[in-house]
């Protein structure tokens, strides 16, 4: 091999000195990084991930570790990255897969954004003495609506009315399937958003039993691989999402290793164990927007009209016209997917390229929805790099109706955001399907963490809208007079709508 | 045995599958729709072992998600019959159009003359003794069994001098098996698929297929069950693996 190796990424130390040799470094790093040889913990630190589980579990924080302790010679254009990227592919002539979501350097505009507050002239408002609502519903809302007298002089609504999603809070989390993440990992997070008043997608994977009591608050997802998709499973759930693309890879299918395919995994995605799960890149009975219709009324139909259907599109350029497209074909909401969406496992080459930001996606699509007259006919769902509430409230002051939330409520239960996902390693019992890791991950603590962070966002958004004088997230959704921009260019503000900070 | 007729002409998709999941939660054990003509969707998600004969032309996703039913139709059925269907049985007295049995899991999809293109696309297998099972009594289009993932596609080529003409077969397959009359020249093997012995054995086993076929169709099974076929399956069941390599 004349490439040789390439650096280590990670240094990782024990401070020998603060060290009670208890060993729970071995114990708990799953990538193999430290090991005992006589009296003595010997380190092996190419293998080390910072994942950060072993610095969480050192009862002595005796544990170190340093990014890049051996750097290239630093070069603006070739990069560590852009250089190791080409060995990589001298070595093996393959297409470069990469975990997690964008982790291109890019400018991030809700950054860029600032929030409105008031002063003097029309008064704040306290949420904890004044009522804030944050119920959103999901799904059609009528263009008009028509009432009629009934015999005992009561008034009765006319208009028959599309089942909507109710949430408690405009936060949900999205897609991640049982195979990519563990049973632990979904059964935390379903118990949040039932505790939490709110919904999470079941991903491309079905739904396992014991996610069952939980499934007045899932929502299904049928990708085009079908997997785990029956009747049964569609009645189920409280919604359906028809998946035809992703913020990590758009354009591209999926492909889950025979490896993660247990027999749990290999039960409810209803494939044989051990093998690979492949959801090409379309859907083989939608290629058109025509198609997409008939599949939206097939679900419709299959489950006599009483669930919402959702269509969740990667962020692309022409995201505007495509969601039109949507909203006219009987979808009752539109998930869009910016270019920083998490993934377990997307091609390098797509995830830091392919596709477009949230904010402006969010912003082009209501405009035209608008525009058109059919911002009714459908909600919008935004996602993909989402990280705090102030990304939620601009998100929604930029036009969505509600968000998923993905990687952050993976942080909720451990991650560090490694990267590592594909690897059938996490130490956090997240991204893994291997029982001893897996029962790291206790879902009672797990639904605790993820519904304590989104009853924080909850409170934070809610101290937002106060200050903005806001009492209604009704009075937030599109009203982008209350953001401003701050140090983006004349052209992106034109088409996120916002006026420059200070005009 | 219970049988409920109804007069589909001029109804839509919505009423006509009410009136049928309303007979069928009656007790019916047999349906029959008269002039059946483009109507989408009919035994959408349908459960029950009720026999449905439809007389007419149904439209696209025909037992879409059924999950037990037998529809015999009378006439040519469109885009997508047996799409994402787990269980139960479609015999289809005429052709179909593209995408027939798309991801079927289960069941199986008869059609007496031809298919358009994608038929048995991204058909998988779950259980041992549920397989889904297309047989073409005629020939199909190009991406047969595209994608395929489990079960059986077999195409007879009835009154055909070739059973199949067209390309991309099983291209990406990487499960499952695609039987057809005859010979397959080389060139028309998607990427992914390759040709296999037809044993004795293999005979055996889709004897009963071709036999229920017949008799559906009211063919002698004799001629079918003396004739060579060539096998097609995945030259590898990890069509992907090779493609990427880890960060
Ligand atoms: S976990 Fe910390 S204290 Fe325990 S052996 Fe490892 S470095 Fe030492
Ligand atoms: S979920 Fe993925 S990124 Fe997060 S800690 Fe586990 S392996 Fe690392």
């Amino acid at each position: 091999m004349t490439l040789g190796s390439v650096p280590p990424k990670f240094k990782v130390s024990i401070d020998r000195d603060q060290c009670m040799d208890c060993g729970r470094c071995i114990e708990n790093c799953s990538y193999g990084v430290y090991r005992r040889e006589g009296d003595k913990i010997l380190i092996e630190s190419r293998k080390c991930t910072a994942c950060l589980r072993c610095v969480a579990m050192c009862p002595r924080d005796a544990i170190d570790i340093t990014e890049k302790p051996i750097d290239y010679r630093p070069h603006p254009v070739w990069t560590r990255e852009a250089r190791e990227d080409i060995i990589n592919q001298a070595r093996s002539g393959k297409i470069i897969l990469s975990g997690m979501g964008n982790a291109k350097d890019l400018p991030i505009i809700y950054d860029r954004l600032l929030l409105d507050a008031c002063q003097v002239t029309n008064p704040s408002i306290d949420p904890l003495r004044e009522p804030m609502e944050l119920r959103t519903y999901i799904g059609k809302k009528p263009s008009k609506i028509k009432f009629r007298k009934t015999e005992s002089g009561d008034v009765e609504l006319e208009t028959k009315l599309a089942p909507n999603l109710k949430l408690d809070t405009p936060i949900m989390i999205g897609h991640m399937s049982f195979g990519a993440i563990s049973l632990n990992s979904q059964l935390s997070m379903a118990k949040a958003v039932a505790e939490t008043g709110t919904f999470m997608g079941t991903g491309e994977g079905g739904l396992h039993k014991k996610l069952y009591p939980y499934q007045d608050h899932m929502i299904v997802q049928v990708a085009s691989g079908r997997f785990g998709v029956n009747i049964d499973y569609l009645e189920r759930g409280a919604a359906i999402e028809i998946k035809i693309g992703q913020g990590a890879k758009p354009g591209i299918g999926g492909h889950l290793p025979g490896e993660k395919v247990n027999e749990e995994v290999s039960k409810t995605r209803m494939i044989p164990f051990g093998s690979d799960a492949i959801s090409p890149a379309p859907h083989h009975d939608i290629y058109s927007i025509e198609d997409l219709v008939q599949l939206i009324r097939s679900l419709k139909e299959a489950t006599e009209w009483k669930k919402p259907i959702f269509v969740k599109i990667a962020a692309v350029h022409n995201v505007a016209s495509i969601a039109a497209g949507i909203a006219r074909s009987s979808a009752d909401a539109v998930v869009i997917d910016g270019f920083r969406g998490g993934t377990g496992a997307a091609p390098k080459v797509f995830r830091d390229n392919v596709g477009i930001p949230i904010e402006v996606a969010i912003a082009s699509v209501d405009q035209k929805l608008r525009e058109q007259g059919v911002r009714n006919e459908i909600s919008i769902i935004a996602s993909g790099g989402i990280r705090n509430s102030a990304d939620l409230a601009k998100s929604i002051a930029l036009g969505a109706d509600s968000i998923y939330i993905g990687t952050a409520a993976l942080v909720a239960l451990g991650c560090r955001v490694c990267g590592n996902c594909y690897r059938n390693l996490c130490p956090w019992g997240i991204a893994t399907q291997r029982p001893d890791l897996v029962s790291r991950l206790d879902p009672e603590v797990g639904a605790m963490q993820v519904s304590n962070l989104i009853h924080g966002w909850t409170l934070e958004l809610s101290e937002l809208m106060g200050a903005a004088g806001i009492n209604s997230i009704e009075s937030l959704r599109g009203n982008r007079d209350r953001l401003r921009g701050y140090m983006l260019d004349e052209g992106m503000l034109k088409i996120l709508d916002v006026l420059p900070a200070g005009a | 045995m219970k049988t409920v007729g109804i007069d589909a002409k001029g109804m839509h998709y919505t009423p006509l599958n009410q009136k049928i999941r309303a007979a069928v939660a009656d007790g019916a054990e047999e349906i029959i729709l008269d002039n059946v003509l483009g109507q989408r969707f009919i035994g959408d998600g349908l459960r029950g072992n009720v026999r449905i004969i439809i007389n007419g032309v149904p439209g696209g996703d025909l037992g879409m998600f059924m999950s037990g039913p037998t529809c015999i139709i009378h006439g040519n059925a469109e885009h997508a019959p047996g799409n994402t269907m787990d269980s139960g049985m479609l015999v289809i007295h005429g052709s179909a159009g593209d995408a027939v049995a798309h991801s079927m899991r289960g069941g199986k999809v008869f059609v007496k003359n031809n298919i358009g293109y994608r038929g048995g696309i991204h058909m998988k297998q779950y259980e041992v003794d549920a397989r889904p099972i297309l047989v073409i009594g005629g020939t199909a289009h190009s991406f047969l069994g595209e994608y395929m993932a489990g079960g059986l596609v077999l195409v007879l080529g009835i009154g055909k001098e070739k059973a199949m003409t067209d390309r991309g077969i099983g291209s990406g397959i990487h499960g499952g098996e695609i039987v057809i009359r005859g010979e397959v020249d080389d060139y028309l093997l998607g990427v992914g698929a390759k040709k296999f012995e037809f044993t004795e054995a293999d005979l055996e086993r889709i004897a009963p297929i071709i036999k229920s076929f017949c008799e559906q169709f009211g063919y002698d099974p004799a001629e079918f069950l003396d004739t060579n076929y060539t096998r097609i399956g995945p030259a590898s069941s990890r069509p992907f693996a090779s493609k990427y390599v880890w960060e």
